[in-house]
């Protein structure tokens, strides 16, 4: 069995092989080559799954050792994979999600050119990824870290002929790079601590190490995951990565590779079991996004930067689940399982809606639509519910077990963060009532408007704009075809049953916690309490978004509003920030540099050679050609060297 | 002993002495040293009796075989193993044979062999009234641009006595670092310092440059050998004896029988260190250290090319061979005076050489400085007082000797209506017009500044490494500055050959002889193997790395 473990990993990076260096003969049939190998890679995992279910719960875990990658004494790097619960768990979710958004991008992205190449890019993306989930040791485990970093990259940048997303590819890279610095930093420390960087050894010995060691190394963990999953203060690149085609945002933005940072702290449990001060500040973290993102989410009439919003809050509940223990860490990957349905089904019904109105993103413009696009109407609905914390829906479960973890914390710092949690959970219910509302329900604002100004080509040039002339016309909403409608059907499904599913008798609890571990806690409330107070803050939500935007017309260009939202339309002013503090920094910083470099360095530099030229031209003097006083200097020479002979041995 | 002893020294030598033994003379392991002095002397006899047109042949055919014999020799005495378990003292305590002396032996029959080459080049200045011409004055003791001097062109005379003073030299060369008595070698010095002195004045073209460097270079040499020859006399007051074994012996406090002779003198420290400095100047003369180089530059600047080459490479083997040899065996019990002292010249020499060199616009007297330079680096390898100090001298040495004749040999093939252009100004786009004459110049540029892959590189990795080990860390740091300081004006003439515009009025490059051809060939393909794969090399001066005494 555990052979099998190198070939998830290995049938998408051949997709990715074959379909980059291919050639265009692969043109026609390269999607569905990704589709096919992206499936094999699921079909491998369900038999992996189904092999470890027939197990014992506690040798469950796999051990697959490859090659030895860097033999140098005491630096061994292996390249070997560990597949226990937890990657099992993540080779699901990504092999599941992975293989029907390629089915979805088979419909989507049929008019673009260059079809083979994002195939080959999403498969590069599943390879980096699984590597990543599979890793048995931190040094691998940075190799697809930095894979999901460059798919990513790629793919955010995928249409480069607009600027817009050449930057935000690039902003995505370099704020990443900053996460991915406290990486490889936590990964030294690591050695340098235990001599190795390899899972067991590390996690087993982190009891008896020093705390200070521990906590540098989960705080530069912790900086890891902020930048993977755009916690704050490192999430500015998130809102700009939907900039990519809509499929990517549904896969790596919203799924898949942003909550890679919940898993590299889930992973480092023991370590962070051991630096009661990282896992506050992982808390703190989580917290904060949770809200940062939730305000976002409210402001954007953009609906997939209003979803990104919300992803970046809710990873904010995973990560602040992750900081609260052994027990938190089985609900921040079951909520995180549970998001991965239900995210991705929002953002693949936010692709539809925009495929079926020209790339019209403005959800001011939509409205109405429930009539036109039934299929994309109830699985988004779906979605919603489940986000939202509907009772018996998905994310009912899995984010209401965080909130009561939250207060079992127990203490200020529980009532602090179980408030926030509970705070968040209303702030979601209002914000993505609004998005439902905009969108599906109320005056059909899109009648005798033209969408996307020629001027500002659309976000998503490859879907279907080419109507003639006539593209920027009022636009014909419409249902999507069936290679996009089932996957968001499948996603609903997921949706709705996993929360409960995962939920009967503990199951998903009982799955992890040989990996994991879990504690209850001792929560001040009881769990009825805790779900009642949800589910008044839900409908507290709901109800005040009704209020705003289903009761009333809603213009279509939107009123100024505070300040507060005013700030939040721009991100709450995060890239405000970074351009006063880092960008204007920075350039102070190498303009100083470069002068210091012109003035000190190249003088010294240039100094330097004149003088030595200087020095030689007076030396030559010396040589004048007479043997006289070359004589002389050969006298002098040797008085000096006698001299000299004679005070050695003075002294 | 008292001075009253002495006295009664004269009664004692009223008796009858004991016979004076023949000396006995190991003439096999002398083989290498006789061969070519007999043929020098043969040489001469050519000279005599030979007629004038064949004289060039026979003299060349005479050098050459006695030259590739003699190496043969030495080779042979190298497989017997003289140079490592066999290593003895012969001729009556005169001439060491040990790895080092035939080390060094071989290098200097070698780099001699291709500078013969050299001197034999007859086809790089346009034949005069019919008679092909060489680097050499058609007579010598004709007054410059006399009529005499004419008629000896018009009578297309040539100066084929070049060729046994070079085997004279080479002989003394050979000698001088294997002497093991401070009179033998101070014969080996004169011996092959006075050919030298004559051939530096026998340049066909600038004659009178070329007397002045020759009579410079005598006038400060036989000064040099008046130091030497002092040290030698004080050294003998000090210890008794010429003998480096017996000097060595005295000096480490070993041997306590005094001459009575000496009584006064002997056993005094004052001797020893003032007799130790002259001596080591006497040597430091010869490889131009600093502050002993200032005949260099104008020397090598007037000499005729091939003799400069030739110069530049064989004295520089011998002299530091015997300055090893000196202060490895003689003087190694006063390691803790001689060193403080040659790290100071060391460090002068290296930067002094670098730092003048910058500002040089004569390409021979630029590798005039360039060679003080290296003399400093090695210095740094003499400096290790180790084994590894000794062999990475040896291996530096070999490579250094090839790339110099190399080097010189292109010098002499750059050529203008007044002979051979040296000013840098005229090398000027020389690789646009001969790209591969260019080439192999780079080639020997890049191995004198110490770039990988070439022989340069080794040679300086071997030498610091050996005193870096030895202890001499700072000379190193220096070492590696000078280095820097030295690349910039070999890349400058580099760049100068290669990225600016040719002039109009440039140099033309002569098509040589197959002999000046080969002894390019010789030296490029040499920089190369040692640059490339060094290791063999390498290998064989560690194992002539041991002094006998």
């Amino acid at each position: 069995m555990e052979k099998l473990i190198a070939l998830l990993v290995a049938a998408p990076l051949l997709g990715a092989a074959v379909l980059l260096c291919g050639g265009r003969l692969l043109d026609r049939v390269g999607h569905w080559l990704g589709t096919l190998l992206a499936a094999a890679s699921f079909a491998v995992a369900v038999v992996l799954f189904t092999d470890m279910l027939g197990k014992d719960a506690e040798d469950r875990s796999l051990h697959q050792h490859l090659f030895r990658w860097i033999p140098v004494e005491g630096f061994q790097a292996d390249v070997a994979f560990q597949l226990d619960q937890l990657s099992m768990t993540f080779v699901l979710l990504i092999t599941s999600v992975g293989t029907l958004i390629h089915l979805y991008s088979v419909g989507y992205m049929e008019h673009d050119e260059r079809r083979r190449r994002f195939f080959g890019y999403l498969n590069l993306f599943l390879a980096a990824m699984l590597l990543l989930v599979l890793a048995d040791n931190y040094l691998l485990l940075y190799v697809g870290w930095e894979g999901v970093g460059l798919a990513s990259y790629l793919l955010i940048g995928f249409w480069q002929h607009k600027p817009s997303a050449a930057t935000a590819a690039k902003k995505a890279f370099l704020v990443n790079r900053v996460g991915d610095m406290g990486l490889s930093i936590a990964i030294m420390l690591m050695f340098t601590t235990f001599g190795t960087f390899a899972f067991g050894p590390v996690l087993g010995a982190a009891e008896e190490t020093g705390e200070g060691k521990l906590t540098a190394i989960g705080l530069m963990l912790l900086l890891a995951a902020c930048g993977k999953s755009a916690q704050v203060p490192l999430q500015s690149w998130l809102g700009d990565a939907m900039e990519g085609p809509t499929p990517v945002s549904a896969l790596i933005h919203a799924a898949t590779m942003v909550t890679a940072g919940v898993y590299l702290i889930v992973r480092s449990g023991e370590i962070f079991n051991a630096a009661p001060d990282a896992q506050l500040a992982v808390t703190v973290v989580g917290a904060v996004t949770l809200l940062f993102g939730a305000i976002v989410g409210c402001a954007k009439d953009d609906i997939k930067k209003a979803l990104a919003g919300s992803t970046m809050s809710q990873i904010g509940y995973m990560i602040l689940a992750a900081g609260l223990g052994p027990i938190g860490y089985v609900f921040a990957i079951m909520h995180l399982v549970t998001h991965g349905f239900f995210k991705a089904g929002l953002f693949l019904g936010a692709g539809s809606v925009m495929h079926g109105m020209n790339d019209e993103v403005d959800m001011r413009k939509y409205g109405g639509l429930r009539k036109y696009m039934p299929v994309t109407f109830v699985t988004f609905g779906l979605g919603y519910l489940a986000i939202i914390g509907f009772p018996g829906l998905s994310g009912f479960f899995s984010k209401d077990k965080i909130i009561e973890a939250a207060f079992a914390k127990g203490g200020a710092e529980g009532w602090i963060l179980g408030s926030v949690a509970l705070l968040g959970a209303a702030i979601t219910a209002y914000y993505m009532t609004r998005v439902m509302l905009l969108t599906f329900f109320g005056e059909e604002r899109w009648r005798h408007r033209a969408t996307a100004s020629p001027e500002e080509p659309g976000a998503e040039p490859a879907a279907e704009t080419r109507g003639g002339p006539g593209g920027h016309a009022e636009p014909h909403p419409h249902e999507s075809p069936a290679s996009m409608t089932i996957p968001m059907v499948l996603l609903a499904v997921g949706s709705v049953f996993a929360g409960g599913f995962f939920s009967i008798g503990d199951r998903f609890v009982h799955w992890l916690e040989p990996v994991t571990h879990h504690d209850h806690g001792d929560s001040p409330l009881s769990a009825a309490t805790v779900t009642g107070a949800t589910v008044v803050v839900l409908v507290v939500g709901v109800t005040l978004a009704w209020f705003q935007y289903g009761r009333r017309p809603v213009p279509v260009v939107a009123p100024r509003g505070s300040l507060l939202t005013r700030a939040a339309r721009r991100d709450l002013l995060q890239d405000d920030f970074n351009h006063v503090v880092l960008v204007r920094g920075g350039e102070h910083l190498t303009r100083s540099l470069v002068y210091v470099d012109h003035t000190l360095v190249d003088g010294v530099v240039n100094g330097t050679a004149a003088s030595v030229g200087g020095l030689s031209g007076r030396l030559r003097k010396l040589q004048n050609g007479y043997a006289r006083s070359y004589a002389v200097s050969m006298f002098g020479g040797v008085a000096v060297l006698i001299a000299a002979t004679l005070l050695m041995r003075a002294v | 002993m008292s001075a009253t002893a002495v006295h009664s020294l004269w009664t004692m030598a009223a008796e009858p002495v004991d016979k004076i033994d023949a000396p006995k003379i190991e003439y096999g392991q002398l083989a290498p040293t006789l061969i070519v002095i007999g043929a020098a002397v043969v040489g001469v006899l050519i000279e005599a009796f030979v007629p004038r047109k064949s004289r060039y042949h026979a003299q060349l055919f005479v050098s050459v075989v006695a030259l590739a014999a003699a190496f043969a020799a030495v080779v042979a005495l190298a497989a017997g193993d003289y140079g490592t378990t066999k290593a003895r003292v012969a001729a009556m305590g005169a001439i060491a044979v040990d790895g080092p002396a035939l080390f060094l032996q071989g290098t200097i029959l070698l780099v001699a062999l291709v500078a013969v080459f050299t001197f034999a080049e007859r086809r790089l200045d346009p034949a005069a009234h019919g008679n092909r011409v060489d680097s050499f004055v058609a007579q010598a003791g004709a007054v410059p641009g006399g009529a005499g001097e004419q008629a000896a062109v018009k009578a297309g005379f040539t100066t084929t006595e070049v060729f046994p003073l070079v085997l004279f030299a080479v002989g003394g060369m050979l000698v001088f670092p294997s002497a093991n008595d401070l009179l033998t070698l101070f014969i080996a010095l004169e011996v092959f310092s006075l050919p030298l002195y004559l051939l530096c004045a026998l340049a066909r073209r600038k004659r009178l440059m070329s007397q002045e460097a020759a009579v410079k270079y005598f006038l400060l040499g036989a000064f040099a050998s008046a130091f030497t020859l002092f040290g030698i006399a004080l050294l003998y007051g000090y210890a008794g004896s010429v003998s480096y074994g017996t000097i060595a012996d005295v000096v480490d406090g070993t041997v306590e029988t005094v001459d009575p002779a000496l009584a006064d003198t002997m056993g005094n420290d004052a001797l020893l260190l003032i007799g130790a400095a002259m001596l080591v100047m006497g040597l430091l003369f010869k490889v131009g250290a600093v502050p002993f180089h200032m005949w260099t530059p104008d020397v090598y600047q007037g000499a005729p090319t091939p003799v400069t080459g030739f110069m530049a490479a064989a004295t520089k083997v011998a002299a530091f061979g015997a300055l090893l040899r000196l202060l490895y065996v003689v003087l190694p019990g006063l390691r803790w005076d001689w060193r403080p002292v040659m790290w100071g010249v060391a460090i002068i020499t290296m930067l002094g050489g670098a730092i003048v060199a910058i500002t040089q616009t004569d390409i021979k007297r630029l590798l005039a400085y360039s060679s003080i330079a290296h003399a400093g680096f090695i210095l740094a390898g003499v400096i290790a007082t180790s084994e590894d100090g000794i062999s990475s001298v040896l291996f530096y040495l070999g490579a250094y000797s090839f790339v110099t004749v190399g080097a010189f040999a292109v010098v002499t093939l750059v050529r203008d209506a007044g002979g051979e252009a040296t000013h840098l100004s005229k090398w000027a786009g020389l690789g646009r017009r001969s790209p591969l004459v260019a080439a192999v110049f780079a080639v020997f540029l890049l191995a004198f500044a110490g770039i990988p892959l070439t022989s340069g590189f080794t040679g300086k990795f071997a030498v610091f490494k050996a005193a870096a080990e030895g202890g001499a860390g700072p000379l190193v740091v220096v070492g590696v500055v000078s280095s820097a300081i030295a690349a910039f004006f070999y890349i400058r003439v580099i760049v100068l050959m290669f990225f600016s515009e040719p002039k109009a009025d440039g140099p033309s490059v002569a098509v040589p002889s197959p002999l000046t051809t080969a002894a390019i060939g010789v030296g490029v393909a040499v920089t190369l193997v040692l640059g490339v794969a060094p290791q063999y090399f390498l290998d064989l001066a560690g194992q002539a790395g041991v002094f006998v005494r």
